[in-house]
């Protein structure tokens, strides 16, 4: 029970997608403007990851190695047009406001880093539960940058205002996303790796 | 006029890489030498511009007669993945010098996420160049792509030149690699702001 557990830990600290593998940046930088918008796309790279490692993981030993690579983009392909027309359906609004972020979630190296890594060489289950572990740590990282910029820049929490008139712009804007997410890297250097 | 507007934006004001963060592991992960920020680059533009003018092919004359519109993610991807290797293949063979130039960097392209996002840009958002938005046609739609990827490139090799000097200097243990990148990166997407205003 122990190491199915790690497998879902690990994915916050140690394989942190965001702050140690560097990967998926282009969505952590662009949709991270509030807390909200953060937490929203780290659910949607978290649905696509945990089905898409589900259905790798259990084709792998069928797939020929040559072509695993289009398979999988096809695979992965086809869980985000599922999620469009999910989104679409419940959270309009969410989902005019991530944009283009949500079917680039195919080019997001975080799923087929996974599923290259991981899914194809384990079984079904701990495959579900790697995609678990790596999609809520990339929701954790992505809503800690949504709500420092989202502080800020515009002085709230969670749509919660706590001061009047505007924060510092800057930071809801492209320049702080590079900048916040840089400062917080070095706290995540200085507290965990050490 | 329409034309030289949309370079203007695409280049400086909508930067790919400072204002809009597509592309941004590739932007961080070979720009630590000026030599392979170009190389990167020149791939990037020639991929960007063919497989937007692909897309916009297969756009409109195949999704949007037979309503697949929603299939464009897959659809595009897969178009994308495919001309990839087909540009590889080919350049090999009748161009043994750019092959050798571009080689290593253009299987890395599939997965730029700034491919996929022009060529899903231009055929889903209307853009607003001069008087009132609308759609762009197949020639606007190639200077936009293709002025984007020189925006990517310029973003690309300022950074690289910056990177070769950050690499001399003694930062702190904890800014050394990937963080102290960011910060930078942050300072320079501050000094391109300063061209917003100039096209709306």
């Amino acid at each position: 029970m122990n190491s199915k557990l790690k497998l879902i830990t690990d994915g916050f600290i140690k394989n942190n997608p965001t702050f140690v593998l560097l990967l998926g940046m282009c969505p952590t930088l662009a949709t991270t403007t509030s807390a909200v918008n953060g937490l929203s796309m780290g659910l949607a790279t978290l649905f696509v990851l945990v089905l898409s490692n589900i259905v790798i993981s259990a084709i792998a030993p069928l797939t020929p190695d040559k072509v695993h690579i289009p398979v999988y983009i096809v695979v992965i392909a086809s869980f985000v047009t599922l999620l469009q027309f999910i989104m679409r359906a419940y959270t309009p609004a969410m989902y005019e406001t991530l944009g283009l972020f949500i079917p680039l979630i195919v080019v997001n190296c975080i799923v087929l880093g996974r599923a290259e890594a991981f899914a194809s060489k384990n079984g079904v289950w701990a495959s579900c539960l790697d995609g678990i572990g790596v999609g809520l740590g990339f929701t954790l990282s992505l809503t800690i940058l949504g709500a420092v910029r989202e502080i800020l820049g515009s002085g709230s929490v969670f749509g919660w205002k706590f001061i009047t008139g505007d924060g510092m712009l800057a930071f809801v804007m492209a320049p702080g996303a590079f900048l916040c997410l840089g400062y917080l890297m070095v706290l995540f250097n200085k507290l965990v790796k050490k | 006029m329409e034309y030289f507007l949309i370079i203007i934006s695409a280049i400086f004001v909508n930067n790919i890489v400072l204002a809009q963060f597509l592309g941004i592991c590739p932007f961080l992960g070979v720009s630590s030498k000026l030599s392979t920020a170009t190389g990167m680059s020149g791939a990037v533009c020639f991929v960007i511009t063919l497989a937007t003018l692909v897309t916009y092919l297969l756009n409109k004359y195949l999704l949007i007669p037979f309503e697949l519109e929603f299939l464009q993610t897959i659809a595009f991807i897969l178009v994308i993945a495919a001309l990839v290797q087909m540009v590889e293949i080919v350049l090999k063979k009748i161009s043994p010098s750019l092959y050798a130039a571009l080689g290593i960097f253009l299987p890395l392209i599939t997965t730029n996420c700034a491919v996929l996002g022009v060529a899903l840009n231009v055929v889903t958002k209307q853009f607003t160049f001069g008087e009132a938005a609308h759609w762009l046609n197949l020639g606007e739609s190639m200077v936009y792509a293709f002025a984007t990827s020189l925006g990517y490139g310029l973003a690309m090799v300022i950074f690289a030149g910056l990177r070769e000097h950050l690499a001399l200097n003694d930062v702190p243990k904890a800014f050394k690699g990937v963080p102290i990148a960011l910060i930078t990166v942050g300072i320079l997407a501050m000094a391109f702001m300063g061209f917003s205003g100039m096209v709306k």
